[in-house]
């Protein structure tokens, strides 16, 4: 599997350290309440397909927020962290 | 049919002529007391129990391919009773014993081998580690032993013992623990449940879930509709999925987990071998080929496949610990879909739909459980109680944050396991 790197471009899966879902860029404010906060830290979507998720790029230190086929583990391009969308 | 060893005498004599199918192949009724929904291991043995322990025989499971063909037909079939933490360990201790009567129950033979598994240690702080999880064990009832390096010496020769970054210091011996043939626990369990009485009904996929007022009436299929007072979940990997059509979200990823087998070879490894340092774990078939593998790919996935990192790494340590293993030729390898929990251990609970219930969660760890899952989680669709082994896996345990079980004390987050 290769990945996309926003700054370096399509490099070996090895070159990255895997987060987890992108949901973890939605962090909730500190008064939202239990619900929230289980929701941000635990219960996932989970999808079988097309995800998004946060990838770490351990040469250069960019975050990047990874389109991602999770049944074929198709890639289809990536954003850094920095300019997602939320 | 009663398997005996004076049938397969007879039938030897009579050119085999004389078995028939082990279950039957049922078309769904439009109703049933109770429905299971995935033929894994876990659903099949949930069926089992519903019938044996409770007399409940008008259910049904659904699978979706043919039974057997997820998770519980592609682990590398480790059996044991090694936790450590309270909620764990009572749960597993109880799997064992059910293990170590389960042929008989089922008057099946799974091949449930108890050649003694062996956890290695490489660092004086891991010794200290491994003598309290040993200490763990035995105050559950269950077996364990320290060996020193000249103890595992002796039942393992073959080991790299001077290696220079993992020297082996000793290792934890579980003599109880073992291996037991995959299929052929789902197909004990599924013909001890045709049986009694359930309907296996395969190619059956469950499209949707029906709850009126908060209440389960049934489900949807690709075989039409099957009303039902109760269902239980318990799909594994593909758990998501199925909660969605209940409207749930649970706290759980699907990963993928890889395994390997070489070509068949005389005996060479008599136990299982755990080499945690290296996330490298193998014992031999009955066929001969040695079966191992490692860690977690580490990204969610559902493709039944991983990637190069993760083979290399693993055949990596196969060489750091045993050399010898290089002249061995790799035959085949493969994933199966883990579904994962934060803290690493499993969840049997009732949901917030009325007759509703869920047994998922399992991680890489689910096969050793198939007896112990299946029993609890039937006690709790019966009866409506939690069985008091598994009276830990709560739903709402990450919610709330009280009884958490981080067997690996890494903490309770979805990357970490
Ligand atoms: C490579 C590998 C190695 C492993 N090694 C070990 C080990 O050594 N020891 C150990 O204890 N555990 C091990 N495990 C874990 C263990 O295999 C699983 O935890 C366990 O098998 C999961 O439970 P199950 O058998 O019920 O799952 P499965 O066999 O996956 O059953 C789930 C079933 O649900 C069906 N299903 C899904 N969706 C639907 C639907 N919508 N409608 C109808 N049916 C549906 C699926 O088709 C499937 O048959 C390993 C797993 C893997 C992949
Ligand atoms: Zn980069």
């Amino acid at each position: 599997m290769r990945l996309d790197c926003p700054t370096c471009g399509t490099r070996d899966r090895r070159e990255f350290t895997y987060q987890g879902d992108a949901l973890a860029l939605d962090r909730p404010s500190r008064d939202a309440g239990d619900a929230a906060w289980d929701d941000y830290l635990h219960n996932r979507e989970n999808p079988a397909g097309q995800t998004r998720d946060l990838w770490y790029h351990d040469a250069c230190g960019t975050w990047a927020v990874v389109t991602r086929d999770t049944v074929t583990h198709a890639v289809h391009g990536s954003v850094a962290a920095t300019d997602a969308t939320r | 049919m009663r398997f005996s060893g004076l049938k397969v005498l007879a039938e030897g004599l009579r050119g085999q002529k004389g078995w028939t199918p082990q279950w039957r192949d049922p078309e769904p009724k439009p109703a049933y007391d109770a429905i299971i929904i995935g033929g894994g291991g876990h659903g099949l043995s949930t069926a089992y129990y519903l019938a044996k322990e409770h007399g409940l025989t008008n259910i049904a499971v659904l699978e979706k391919g043919y039974l057997g063909g997820g998770n519980v037909g592609r682990n590398t079939t480790i059996v044991r009773a090694n936790y450590f933490l309270p909620g764990n360990s009572e749960f597993y201790s109880h799997s064992l014993k059910l293990w170590e009567g389960l042929e008989a129950d089922l008057n099946y033979n799974v091949m449930h081998s108890q050649r003694g598994l062996i956890n290695l240690f490489h660092s004086d702080g891991q010794r200290d580690a491994f003598a309290r999880r040993g200490n763990a064990m035995r105050n559950q009832g269950d077996d364990a032993e320290l060996l020193d390096a000249d103890g595992v010496r002796r039942h393992l020769p073959y080991l790299d013992f001077e290696n220079t970054r993992f020297p082996i210091y000793g290792g934890l011996l579980h003599k109880r623990g073992g291996t037991a043939r995959h299929d052929a626990v789902a197909w004990g369990y599924a013909r001890g449940a045709d049986s009694r009485g359930v309907d296996l009904i395969q190619n059956c996929e469950v499209t949707g879930i029906d709850i009126e007022n908060g209440v389960v009436r049934g489900v949807q299929t690709t075989r039409g509709a099957i009303r039902a007072k109760k269902v239980g979940i318990v799909v594994a990997g593909r758990s998501g999925q199925v909660a969605a059509m209940a409207g749930m979200r649970l706290p759980i990823e699907s990963h993928v987990l890889q395994a390997f087998v070489t070509e068949g070879l005389k005996p060479c490894i008599d136990h299982v071998v755990s080499f945690g340092m290296g996330h490298f774990y193998i014992s031999q078939s009955d066929k001969g080929g040695l079966v191992f593998g490692g860690d977690l790919d580490f990204y969610s996935s559902y493709a039944q496949r991983g990637n190069l990192p993760m083979k290399e790494h693993v055949m990596d340590a196969a060489m750091t610990l045993m050399p010898m293993i290089g002249k061995a030729r790799v035959l085949r390898s493969w994933g199966g879909i883990m579904d994962m929990t934060p803290d690493g251990s499993p969840i049997i609970d009732k949901t917030d739909t009325e007759g509703l219930f869920i047994d998922c969660g399992w991680c890489y760890g689910g096969f050793k459980a198939v007896p112990g899952s299946g029993f609890s989680f039937a006690h709790l669709m019966a009866t409506g109680r939690h069985h008091a082994p598994a009276a830990g896996f709560r739903l709402d345990r990450f919610r709330t944050g009280v009884g958490l079980m981080d067997e690996e004390g890494t903490g309770s987050q979805h990357n970490l396991h």
